[in-house]
């Protein structure tokens, strides 16, 4: 099979083709090319059958957190002591307790501790915070909807099993009992886990959500689209259609497509030593999320933008030149709009890279632990992925089921994004 | 409130707009001389006149006016000539704590002096600031509309605008690379001032914990840079291992073997593997590869960690499979279809075609396409930040830890960022190594492909 083989059976003369030699021969030569085949087949299986793995592996870990258990706790508030004028001051830990105590009526003193620390720990917070928004609550009595803790949560979900002993689980033989109780009272359900979308972050995992997240992110990609659309264009048709061709030019074009493979964390080093260290401004803030993020997409868009403002026929500019348009009438009324859904999609696409992005990110402090959601592109704030890489280093059992929930929502934002590209792109691309 | 700024600028900007095509039109109208530019231009023009020059100051004003106060406040402060870099810095941060609210203990009354101070400059800072660009603004706006006739050449003068505007844009990204290299040697050398350069680079320890806490250890050679770059090494070459083959196999076959709808399909969800952002991969990496290999490592009897290299590099490979196969498959198609059919008039098979003929034909392209991956994953941060170790090890044991320069970046500068600790500087050197090593990858790569390129 080998080339000087080849050439051996051409050039000798009366060859017995129908040889057993020969027919050997062939059907070597014929296995080697499926051969060549099957491996081919098993490295495409490869690959994909590790996306499989991550997707399924991910849904599997990640569904459980889109529903939590909660305890519907009916609350009277006209007996309890609490001064309408001043909801905030009332004793809330007393009621809330009182509440709960009453679900379990025969409890032991001794056992109460272990009991309270079935339910989420803000519980009386959450009471609180419930009442002060509908103060009518006081008059009568109302059910509160109080999230169970992240022990109690896995039960429930069947992640920790009742088999394993008791000294293994974080969760005891007695709060078992009394998680059964509550249930035989009805009062334990698992609904959609909203939290999840309208909370912000939190150190326990029944109560973290990632608003904070989503927003941050919201507010890095407009920062970033911004600064990135507008600069990108404009310089991807200077390059084009205006720069002479010289050495200067050259440095440019060298330059643009070495800088679209640096490194993404050498970016969140410039960074934090030009935008944080030189110019002061705030760390962990959206604006300097967004200006990385922008420095780092720039490349991508100006190349795109180059290829769909080429991919124009020159007789559209040549028409519009020959009627009388001056060269920038001609690209800003002809060519650009023409180039326009194509130029879209890249930014999209490139806009869809920029919120995966976390490496840059990290290094300009969007990993602070912040309790409440961005109001402005200024306010520290945490960004979707780098949510995801704080909550995976998170130790407690229910941040690993958020972790992946929260891969699930940035994957869902990713192929929306994709999704809208690829849309735009059928719909309005034109092929010359 | 330079949000605000921002807004005013821009409605003035319109309105500015509307009131000079307005002019424009009325001028026209009545005039018997052919008129140069069509009205819409002449507002254009007023609009960049009154807004842009504005925008540019407000910029600059934003960017310079910390830097100056701080040092207005620290002149300002009582005996500052005689101190250093450092305790001016903790001052400065001191003083805009208590400024901003945030009071941690009973500021002494220098401190209360010189917020007092800050507060006052910040005070003139901002009306000055307002004034100049109300002036700027109103200057531009009477010159804008003053201008308006039917000899002013419009068009001319906001092509213009336009133009600069373009030359700017495109010198970002010269910029961009210009602040990357300052940046990363302007701390960098800082670092080589604290800790040599040799020792840097030849030291074969890499301890930079100890460092933060006695910083004489620094001297001792606890920032040697070689097991950091033994480890992306390592992890470099096993991601190399499991994508290069799987890339360019899988490459060949959808060229050459498969049919038109077999690829259609496969292609983009071979795609999708380079879109799964890098920390997903990070997290399934540590949540599933991880303690399959450490299993795999116990049962083999071999020491394993549960970060270990194998599996950060095993996940980074297929995280790179997709560039492999794309710019492989580029370089296929970019072979002469008269090679591919002279190979098969004389007999051979397609199996043949493709070792013989196409493979080396398309060498260069596809070698091309193996560096740019390579300088991708010495590059790649969140995978090994998350799956590798931290505790630089020289060892060729894939089931044990090794650490990487991305992850020794990132470990170094989480949640610190005083920039006068050698730890914090450490961080920068590594990341002008990392920016040296991937531009050079870069560099080869791009000529490689272009050369080919201009070959057929």
């Amino acid at each position: 099979m080998s080339s000087a083989a080849l050439t051996d059976t051409v050039s000798a003369a009366g060859v017995d083709w129908h040889s057993d030699e020969m027919k050997a021969r062939r059907r070597a030569r014929y296995a080697s090319d499926r051969r060549l085949q099957i491996y081919g087949i098993i490295a495409i299986t490869f690959a994909l059958g590790f996306l499989a793995i991550l997707v399924g592996s991910l849904t599997f870990t990640g569904y459980t957190a889109f529903t939590q258990t909660v305890a519907t706790i009916e609350i009277d508030l006209s007996t309890a002591k609490v001064d309408p004028a001043n909801i905030g001051e009332a004793d809330w830990r007393g009621i809330v307790r009182g509440a709960l105590r009453a679900q379990v009526p025969e409890m032991r003193r001794s056992d109460e501790r272990k009991f309270f620390e079935m339910f989420t720990s803000s519980a009386p917070f959450l009471v609180r915070d419930a009442v002060v928004d509908d103060p009518g609550r006081l008059t009568g009595k109302s059910s509160f909807t109080i999230p169970m803790a992240d022990p109690v949560d896995q039960l429930a979900k069947g992640a920790i099993s009742r088999d394993i002993p008791e000294n293994q689980r974080r969760i005891n033989d007695k709060q078992i009992g009394m998680y059964d109780q509550l249930v035989a009272n009805g009062v334990i359900s698992k609904p959609f886990n909203w939290g999840l979308f309208f909370n912000a972050d939190s150190r326990f995992p029944e109560l973290a959500g990632l608003a904070g997240a989503i927003s941050g992110s919201f507010w890095s990609l407009l920062v970033c689209f911004v600064i990135s659309f507008p600069i990108g264009i404009a310089a991807a048709i200077y390059l084009e259609e205006f720069a002479p061709k010289n050495r200067f030019t050259d440095l440019i074009e060298v330059n643009i497509n070495n800088l679209a493979a640096v490194p993404s964390v050498v970016f969140g080093l410039l960074g934090l030593a030009v935008f944080l260290g030189w110019l002061g401004l705030p760390r962990s803030a959206p604006l300097v999320g967004g200006f990385v993020l922008a420095l780092m997409t720039l490349p991508t868009l100006i190349i795109v933008t180059r290829v769909s403002l080429k991919s124009v026929p020159s007789s559209i500019r040549e028409a519009a030149l020959g009627v009388g348009a001056s060269k920038h009438e001609a690209i800003f009324h002809h060519i650009l709009p023409l180039a326009m859904p194509t130029v879209m999609t890249g930014s999209i696409i490139s806009l869809a890279r920029a919120l995966g992005e976390t490496a840059p990110l990290l290094l300009i402090g969007m990993n602070a632990f912040i309790t409440s959601p961005p109001e402005g592109v200024f306010a520290a704030s945490t960004a979707l992925p780098t949510q995801i890489y704080i909550w995976a280093d998170s130790p407690e059992r229910g941040f690993v089921s958020r972790t992946s929930a929260a891969i699930l929502v940035l994957l869902a934002f990713l192929v929306l994004m994709n999704g809208i590209a690829i849309f735009l792109r059928q719909r309005f691309e034109r092929r010359w | 409130m330079s949000g605000y700024l921002l807004a005013i600028l821009a409605l003035a900007a319109l309105v500015m707009h509307f009131v000079g095509s307005a002019r424009a039109r009325a001028t026209q109208n009545g005039a018997s001389e052919k008129t140069h530019s069509r009205p819409i231009y002449h507002g254009l023009n007023a609009a960049i006149w009154t807004g842009v020059p504005a925008f540019i100051f407000l910029l600059l004003w934003l960017a310079g006016q910390n830097s100056v106060i701080n040092q207005l406040v620290v002149a300002s402060f009582p005996g500052s000539e005689s101190l250093d870099a450092t305790t001016r810095s903790l001052i400065m941060s001191e003083v805009r704590q208590v400024a901003a609210g945030n009071i941690f203990k009973e500021p002494t009354p220098e401190i209360q002096a010189a917020v007092t101070h800050l507060k006052s400059l910040q005070q003139i800072s901002a009306i000055a600031m307002v004034a100049v660009i109300a002036a700027l603004m109103a200057i531009g706006a009477f010159l804008g509309y003053k201008v308006i006739g039917n000899r002013f050449r419009a068009r001319h003068s906001v092509e213009r605008s336009v133009t600069y505007f373009m030359m700017f844009s495109s010198l970002v990204a010269i910029v961009t690379t210009l602040g990357i290299i300052a940046s990363l040697v302007f701390e960098a050398l800082q670092f080589f001032a604290k800790v040599p350069i040799t020792e840097f680079l030849f030291g074969l320890r890499w301890e930079p914990q100890i460092a933060i806490r006695a910083d004489q250890v620094a001297g001792q050679g606890a920032f040697g840079v070689i097991p950091v770059l033994f480890g992306t090494f390592v992890i470099s070459l096993i991601s190399m291992i499991v994508a290069v083959p799987t890339g360019i196999l899988s490459a060949i076959y959808l060229t050459e073997y498969a049919d038109k709808r077999f690829r259609a399909v496969i292609k983009p969800l071979l795609e999708i593997l380079a879109g799964v952002p890098t920390v997903v991969y990070g997290f399934f990496a540590v949540l599933t590869v991880a303690p399959a290999v450490r299993s795999l490592g116990i049962s083999l009897g071999i020491e394993s960690s549960p970060n270990s290299a194998l599996a950060a590099g095993a996940v980074m490979g297929v995280m790179i499979i997709p560039f492999i196969s794309s710019l492989s498959d580029d370089a296929l198609a970019a072979v002469p279809t008269a090679m591919r059919e002279g190979s098969f008039a004389l007999g051979a098979t397609k199996g043949e075609t493709i070792r013989k003929v196409l493979l080396p034909a398309a060498l260069p392209g596809i070698v091309g396409g193996v560096l740019l991956a390579l300088s991708r994953a010495v590059g790649e941060t969140m995978i090994v930040v998350m799956a590798a170790g931290l505790i630089a090890k020289m060892t060729v044991n894939p089931f044990d830890a090794v650490t990487t320069v991305t992850v020794q970046i990132v470990t170094l500068l989480i949640g610190d960022s005083e920039f006068d600790n050698p730890k914090t500087l450490a961080a920068f050197a590594l990341g002008l190594i990392l920016f040296i090593v991937t531009l050079i990858l870069n560099l080869i790569a791009l000529r490689t492909v272009r050369k080919y390129r201009e070959k057929y």
